[in-house]
This record gives structure tokens, sequence and C-alpha cells, in this order.
């Protein structure tokens, strides 16, 4: 398989690009908990996808003839309910699967929105440096300064509960992280023979940054996105299980737990369940964050 | 040391005026006008309502706001609570105890595992040891801990009834706080039992906090063993014929511990975050609790003195670690 794409000669930058896509996956393939994580998380993106097809039943329907049942293979459960009932006789499984959604959407949210801030408040902290760069660093300060689901109850309380709110909440929270590491990134690029030689060949400062600079300081800030991505579902299940995240009856995984809390020593399965997708999904993102930086830190690398 | 110590208060400096500006802002980005917030569910008639603006300085300049806001709070007045009408700062030193008490018992959990843990598995790099340890390690840095109690809670106090559910200490104990530290407090009322009773209640809670610095302090004792074990001078000191045993915990435990110890002052965040999910968890009552409960309630105040509060202490912690850094490693205290 491997050979045959070494044989076919497409275009010279696209043999680049190939050839560096192989070089990659050659160190992500030495961590074995890394792959174990991209399948788990490949396997999570195909359930939230077909969510309406995969799922048994509506997750909001209350069934009310199906009160607390517990999962099919206990005393009493039924095999219509494969995952067993909540409180108000809503399908398990179902809402097991649609929280996918849920929390994949989130993450890509959250990240999407601390990346974007993270990395333009970092090219202009690190570039023009300064007064700029000084007033920049001590916001960021600020805000790493508070315990990071404090600052997003706080910011939520502000802007009102509700997902949105969340997601926005806990993309302000993990921004500084971006900032200082695309600042850092640049600040040692900057005075490099190839920015000087862009800069002088005439190109403005907003072309140096995003189109010299940027490509070459992605390395850190993807693993930091990927590490983002699993707070980001943590963070907004607490606040969802706190209360001011996504409201019920959405299926989100943290708002489920917090429905369950009255139930825990009457009805294990409400309680469990939710739990066991966050963690699933967390530990599969973290497992590909430490194979992302084996692969992609040049320091690991040659040694 | 002089300077290096002046100069870690001059950074810290900008930030807490930082921090002082979001808590006072707080108050005024919340949406609504800041007397009916702060009236909550009474309101307010109109003439009271100038009156009480002119009284608490919200028709005033906001740069005059501010500083007035920077004078009391320098001279520790938060401002009062609405639900219980006393003042902040009171409020939460009285609660602060239940949470310090808590958040060192999990720190010393954590660091009473986490650091063997992760200095074996470096010794022993790619055994069986090793793998179950950064496994275990990935999980726990994983785990959503607000679901990890109440499994805890299922297995140890439902299932097995071993622990209680929640609270600090027994109902049937009564006695004062000196302290405000559980454990001390029942030792010296010198009933029996009710040490015994604080330490059961601790348990599950300290577990459950301690998790992430317990995972985060194994991983990073690991990683900072291993860059040390590859140094010149452990070579040369296994060439010199030392036992491994001093090779180790000599040479290469003190060299290993100056990131490791930033690693565990870098918790106090951690922790913080942590306790408003443990101490809602387990009905514990400190400031973690207090602030989620003042955030429902609506009670404006207090969450904004907590704010305040939360994140000067923080920020007091880091700058001790920063200092205590300073003191075992000179590279850092020299260093323009």
């Amino acid at each position: 398989m491997s050979d045959r794409t070494a044989d076919a000669t497409p275009a010279p930058t696209q043999n680049a690009t190939v050839a560096l896509l192989k070089e990659f996956w050659f160190y992500f393939r030495e961590n074995r908990g890394a792959v174990v994580g991209l399948f788990v998380f490949a396997a999570l993106v195909v359930v939230a996808l077909l969510a309406p097809l995969l799922a048994p039943h509506d997750p909001i329907h209350q069934y009310r003839d199906a009160l607390l049942l517990p999962p099919f293979w206990q005393e009493g459960g039924r095999i219509d309910y494969v995952l067993g009932t909540d409180a108000v006789g809503r399908d398990m499984l179902s809402r097991l699967i649609y929280g996918t959604q849920f929390s994949l959407f989130i993450g890509c949210m959250v990240v999407a929105i601390a990346l974007a801030g993270g990395i333009l408040l970092g090219l202009i902290s690190g570039y023009f440096g300064g007064w700029v760069d000084a007033v920049i660093m001590r916001i960021m300060d600020v805000i790493l300064s508070f315990p990071s689901l404090l600052l997003a109850l706080v910011l939520v309380a502000i802007l009102g509960p509700g997902l949105m709110n969340a997601m926005i909440a806990i993309g302000i929270i993990l921004q500084p992280h971006f900032v200082r590491l695309t600042r850092a990134s640049v600040m040692s690029e900057r005075s490099r023979d190839y920015v000087v030689a862009a800069r002088v060949a005439g190109a403005g400062p907003l072309r140096v940054m995003i189109r010299t600079i940027l490509p070459n300081c992605l390395a850190p800030l993807i693993v930091q996105a990927t590490l983002a991505f699993s707070s980001a579902i943590l963070d907004a299940a607490a606040l969802g299980f706190l209360g001011v995240g996504a409201q019920p009856p959405t299926p989100e995984w943290g708002t489920m737990l917090a429905e369950a809390r009255e139930f825990i020593l009457r009805a294990w399965w409400v309680v469990t369940f939710p739990g066991v997708a966050i963690l699933t999904t967390v530990l599969a993102i973290n497992l590909i964050g430490d194979g992302l930086r084996d692969a992609l830190d040049p320091k690991l690398k040659r040694s | 040391m002089l300077r290096f110590l002046l100069n870690r208060i001059a950074v810290l400096l900008p930030t807490f005026i930082g921090v002082t500006i979001i808590s006072f802002l707080f108050i005024r980005l919340l949406p609504g006008d800041p007397i009916e917030l702060l009236a909550g569910e009474r309101g307010v008639t109109p003439e009271r309502h100038a009156q009480l603006m002119h009284m608490m300085g919200f028709d005033k300049p906001i740069w005059q706001q501010y500083l007035t806001f920077v004078g009391d709070v320098l001279q520790g007045d938060l401002g009062q609570s609405i639900v219980t009408k006393r003042p902040v700062f009171d409020e939460f030193f009285t609660l602060f105890p239940a949470t310090l008490e808590l958040s060192i018992c999990a720190i010393i959990f954590a660091i009473a595992i986490g650091l063997p843990a992760g200095i074996i598995a470096a010794v022993r790099r790619g055994s069986v040891f090793d793998h179950t340890v950064m496994a275990t390690a990935l999980t726990g840095y994983s785990m959503p801990i607000f679901w990890w109690g109440l499994l805890l809670i299922i297995v140890f106090s439902g299932t097995l009834g071993w622990t209680p559910v929640s609270g600090r200490i027994s109902f049937m104990f009564f006695f004062d706080q000196v302290t405000g530290f559980m454990l001390i407090d029942s030792l010296l009322s010198g009933q029996k039992g009710a040490f015994a009773s604080a330490v059961e209640h601790l348990i599950l809670p300290t577990i459950v906090l301690g998790t992430i610095p317990l995972a985060v302090i194994a991983r990073q004792t690991r990683s900072a063993m291993l860059e040390v074990l590859g140094e010149d001078y452990v070579r040369t000191a296994r060439a010199k014929g030392l036992p491994p045993s001093r090779v180790i915990g000599l040479h290469a435990l003190r060299n290993a511990m100056i990131p490791v110890i930033t690693t565990i002052g870098l918790q106090v965040g951690v922790l913080l975050a942590g306790a408003i999910l443990t101490e809602t968890i387990f009905s514990w009552p400190g400031v973690g609790k207090w602030m989620i409960d003042s955030v429902s309630r609506r009670d404006y105040p207090a969450v904004q003195g907590g704010l305040l509060l939360i994140a000067s202490l923080v920020m007091l912690v880091n700058l001790t670690v920063d200092i205590l850094y300073g003191l075992i490693n000179p590279r850092i205290r020299h260093r323009r």
C-alpha cells in the first residue's frame, strides 16, 4: 500500500506534502496508544454523524411506561431500552448517542474560538512587540490567574446560561495558551533570514505574519489544540453538571449527570454511562495529543 | 535576592490591577440595572432607586467608581452579601479553612503517590510498571472529576457503606471551631470518635480532588527524571561506582525536582477549580460550594468578592512558588 503511493509521481509540491504526511504517520504510528485513540475518536465521529440512524429512540421523548428502567441484562430491564431509561423515561442509549454530537461540536467550536483569537493576538503580540505586546500579555496573565472553571462560571453568569455561552466562556479561558505559544514561536522566527527576505521583498506585515511566519509555528499549536479540545469537553460537561451549561432536556453528557445526581444510590446506570462516555472521549483525544506531540516535536524526534 | 524578590512583585502588580478591574467590571457587565440586581426579587421604588444609586456611587464616573472600589478592597471591605447581609470578606474566610484543609489533604495525597510512582516509572522505563503508571495517569488526567466523585459514592458509600456521603463530620459531634480545620478541631474537642469521623468524611473528597494533580505530578516526575537520568553527571556518578540508590536518590532526584516543584505549584489553580466541583458533590462547606451557591442565588457581591480573593490567593501562591524556585535554583535568581 505504502509502496504504491511512493511509486506514483504527483506534482512536486504535492509530493513534498505526501512525504511530510508519511514522515508524520511514521512517528505517530510508533505510539500505539495514539493509534488506538485515533480509532476511538474516528468511531465517535461516525456515531455523531449517524446519530439519527443509530439511535433507537428519540433522545428527548419521555416513555411514561418505562421510568428508570435498568439495562436489559438486569432484572426488570427491557431489550427495547438497551442501557435502560432515566427518571422521566428517556432512552439512555439514544441520549448518549446524541450526546456525542454535542461533545464533538463543543470541542470544535471552542478550539475554533480559542485558536482564532489566540493566533491573532499572539501574532500581533510577537510581531510588533513593545507596549502592544506588554498589554496583550498582561491581559492573558490576568485570565490565567483565575481558576479556569471559576472564570468560565462567572462569564456564563454575565452572558447567561446555555451551551453557546458556555462555549464562548471556555474559548476565552483557553485562549491565553494559544496566545503565549504563537507569540513565542513568532518571536523566535521573526529575525530568521527567510522572514527578513520576505520583508525585503516588500511583503506587508499582514502577509509576513500569516503567509510567512504562521506556517512555521503550527506544530506546537496543533498539539495545544488537541489538548484544548479535550479540556473543552471536560469543562463544558462540568458547566452542564453545575447547571449553567447546556440546559435540560438537551442530551449533553454533563447535563445528564446533573439530572442523574439524585438517583445515584438507586439507579447506577443513569450516572455511570454518561461519565464513561465523557472519559472515553477525553481519553481518546488525550492519547492522540500525546502521539501528536511525539510525532511533531522535533526535539524528541531527533534524539 | 532582594532584587529578585522585588522584581517578581513588580511583575505581579499589573496582573493584580487587572484582577481588580475584572472583579470590578463583573457587576457592571451583568445584564440589567445594578441596583435591581443587588436588591434581588423585592424590587425598589424609583426614589429609593435614585437614593441607592447615589449611596453606592453608581452615579459617579466609572473611573471614580473603580478607585473607590480599589480603596475599599485594600482596606478589606468587599461589600455585603445580599443573602446573609454579612461582610463578604468574613464570609469567605469563615469557609476558607474547609477548602484549605481539603486542598492540603488532596495535594499531600497527590504527591505521596504521584512522586514515587513517577520516579519508579522513570527508573524502570519500558517495564510493565511504567506502562501501568502512565496509562493510569493519562486516565486520571482525562477524568471528569464530578463523575469520579459520584462513582466513588456509589461504590464506597452506597454498596460498601464504608464512607459517609457528604459533609465534614457526623451530626453527632458539636464543638467550637478553633482553627477551622476539622482534623485539628476534632482532636482538640477531646470527644471520642470525632477525629475518626472527620477522617472518614475527608477520604473520598481528598481522592476526588487529588486525582488530576496526582496524574500531572506522576507524568511530570517521570519525564523530569528521564531527562536527568540521561545527563552526563549521572553517568559519571554511575561510572564512579556509586550504588544505584545513591545515584537516583541524590544526583538525579535533586535535579529532577526543580520542574516538579513548579508543577506542584501550578496545581493550586487546578485544586481551586476542582474544589468547586468536589465541594458541590460532597456538600463540603468551603468556598467552592459557596461560589456556586452565590452564582445560583444571584448573590453578586459575594461572587465579586470571591472572584477577587481566589485570584489573589492563586497569585500569592504562584509568587511563593516563584520565590522558592529562585531559592533552590540560583540560575533563575541571577538571570537578568
